[in-house]
């Protein structure tokens, strides 16, 4: 067992349940933390596919750096959107 | 060095930032680059018609890892019909008020402060992905374009739009992540992503399976059965400006991608192709029960998109070796281009009858009194047009599918088509037989309402659906130009 396939277990193993959560719950929040724990799980996929015998590929991990920024803003647009959600309901 | 090819993508998004920064005169920047950016468009297709296609390295970086803009005739086609159907949405957006100092009603200069920036960068993050040359790009796009058709859904407000949005925008992050995860499996399995790429991948196992989980990620962008569950509600329940966007361009991107995808691999896709061609049928049959048991005019058409995605997909998968029969993914292209100006012609003309009656339940269409004429007339054209009646686009482009899979031999696909066009005609006459309805007795008291913008940006969309068909040749030229 190398590191690179316990990274690629954990990660696959991580979007199966994020995958589970999204389709079965309908919480915001906790739909917003699935999406989060989906995005690290294909993060950790990439980045072990980016292992090498010496050098680390460096492009898997550009690719993941510009994931982790997208995952921000779209993890700040969605938690916005659960709030002016939740302000209509209270009315 | 600057050219068209940039242009058109900086433009639009700097006219963005201007609109963010100065939101009174929005409309101004809104307008300005909405029209320059179409002339750019024109002068990039007499360019290509006159030159044969161009490729530029931003910042003289060149494949495998610089960023590459191409055009060729396809992705040139794609950047025009965004212009037209913009031109169209920017006329009925500047009933919102285009000039700073002019007072206008609060409701109409929010609207108007949001829905520019958002447009402008959804244009321009549109047509970088139509001349993207390399798939990490695309995905780049695709966020932006995620982003910002989210903030359109958002736009009006209402408890039910933002619901609405929250979906689409995790169904669109599920999507990117898919699409993420397969360009990086298409970078580990052959360590590059330009596009040429792509058949190179398809002889490979672990490249097949990065190009599955890509057209997995397009599939929830695109909104193809059964991953189209966000769409009717986030289409139906923005304003119609928006609706016309998100519906007639916003899934063409992801339509695109699946297109220039199936052009690239040949005949190598084939499992995912019999795949996409059987979500195609599904999409189109299931899109067709939803629009024909709709209550609301809204998601009668929203629905209907959700069976053309289906239509043109299948059209698409069903190319199969492409060098023999570039006629279907022609056809595909055409489709797309005339749903996109239907689409947005019937979402307009929907918006203005809703506005003129004050609802749009289908079963109230029919009242004596009141009849938005205009609207009625440029959703009955673009109805022709999205059935596939003659002498439209839409005609020609189910004239050549159908044409191709008769020489093929493939019956069932033939069948399908017909019967998905006799859905369709079914549920569109739900709302044009309405229109049609009562005689010259009615029309003493009838109280027909001045014609507003938005009534000729609807049917000027419309007119140009059904004009597109007789002059079919320009645009079937214009496919025919590669990249050499």
């Amino acid at each position: 067992m190398t590191p690179d396939f316990i990274y690629i277990f954990a990660g696959a193993g991580l979007v199966g349940l994020a995958m589970y959560r999204l389709a079965t719950r309908r919480d915001m929040l906790l739909r917003v933390l699935a999406l989060n724990f989906l995005a690290i799980g294909v993060a950790m996929i990439l980045q072990a596919s980016a292992f090498g015998e010496t050098l680390t590929d460096a492009v898997p991990q550009a690719f993941v750096l510009t994931g982790i920024v997208v995952l921000v803003g779209v993890t700040a647009a969605l938690l916005a959107l659960a709030e002016q959600i939740d302000g209509h309901d209270d009315e | 060095m600057m050219s068209e090819l940039s242009l058109i993508v900086l433009l639009p998004l700097l006219a963005a930032v201007g609109a963010a920064a100065m939101p009174r005169s929005a409309g101004l920047w809104g307008l300005g680059a909405t029209v320059v950016t179409a002339a750019l468009a024109v002068s990039l297709a007499l360019g290509l018609m006159n030159g044969g296609g161009r490729m530029v390295a931003i910042s003289g970086m060149a494949a495998p890892l610089g960023i590459r803009f191409v055009a060729d005739g396809l992705s040139v086609l794609m950047v025009l019909m965004t212009s037209s159907v913009s031109i169209a949405v920017a006329l009925q957006a500047s009933s919102w008020g285009v000039w700073p100092n002019r007072v206008v009603p609060e409701r109409a200069a929010s609207l108007r402060a949001g829905f520019w920036p958002l447009w402008l960068a959804t244009m321009a993050a549109m047509n970088a992905l139509f001349l993207s040359g390399d798939l990490f790009n695309i995905y780049v796009a695709f966020e932006i374009l995620g982003l910002t058709a989210v903030g359109l859904t958002a736009l009006s407000g209402t408890p039910a739009a933002l619901r609405a949005s929250f979906d689409y925008l995790s169904a669109g992050l599920v999507g990117s992540l898919l699409l993420l995860l397969g360009v990086a499996m298409a970078y580990s399995a052959i360590g590059r992503v330009d596009i040429a790429a792509v058949p190179v991948l398809s002889d490979l196992v672990s490249g097949r399976i990065a190009l599955g989980l890509i057209v997995a990620g397009l599939a929830v962008k695109a909104a193809l059965f059964p991953l189209h569950f966000w769409m009717p509600a986030a289409h139906s329940s923005a304003t119609p400006v928006a609706s016309a966007l998100l519906s007639a361009l916003v899934v063409k991107a992801a339509i695109y991608v699946i297109l220039r995808l199936s052009i690239e691999s040949g005949d190598a896709m084939g499992s995912l192709r019999l795949a996409l061609a059987l979500m195609g049928t599904c999409a189109m049959f299931w899109g067709a029960y939803g629009a024909i048991r709709a209550t609301r005019l809204k998601l009668l058409v929203a629905h209907s998109t959700v069976a053309q995605v289906g239509l043109i997909v299948m059209a698409i998968a069903v190319s199969g070796e492409t060098a023999q029969h570039a006629g279907f993914w022609q056809a595909a292209a055409l489709l797309m281009v005339s749903h996109a100006l239907a689409k947005a012609a019937m979402f307009i003309a929907v918006g203005r009858i809703a506005e003129e009656l004050g609802h749009d339940r289908i079963s109230g269409l029919n009242r004596d009194e009141l009849r938005p004429a205009a609207a009625e007339f440029a959703f009955g054209i673009a109805a022709v047009s999205l059935i596939g009646l003659p002498p439209t686009a839409g005609f020609i482009g189910k004239w050549m599918l159908i044409d191709g899979l008769i020489e093929r031999d493939a019956w069932i696909w033939v069948a399908l088509v017909l019967t998905g066009t006799a859905m369709t005609a079914a549920y569109l006459s739900r709302v044009v037989s309405r229109f049609l309805r009562g005689g010259p007795h009615i029309s003493a008291r009838a109280e027909q309402p001045a014609w507003r913008i938005g009534d000729l940006a609807a049917l000027g969309l419309a007119t140009v659906a059904l004009l597109l068909g007789l002059a079919s040749a320009m645009p079937l030229a214009l496919l025919e130009v590669t990249v050499l």
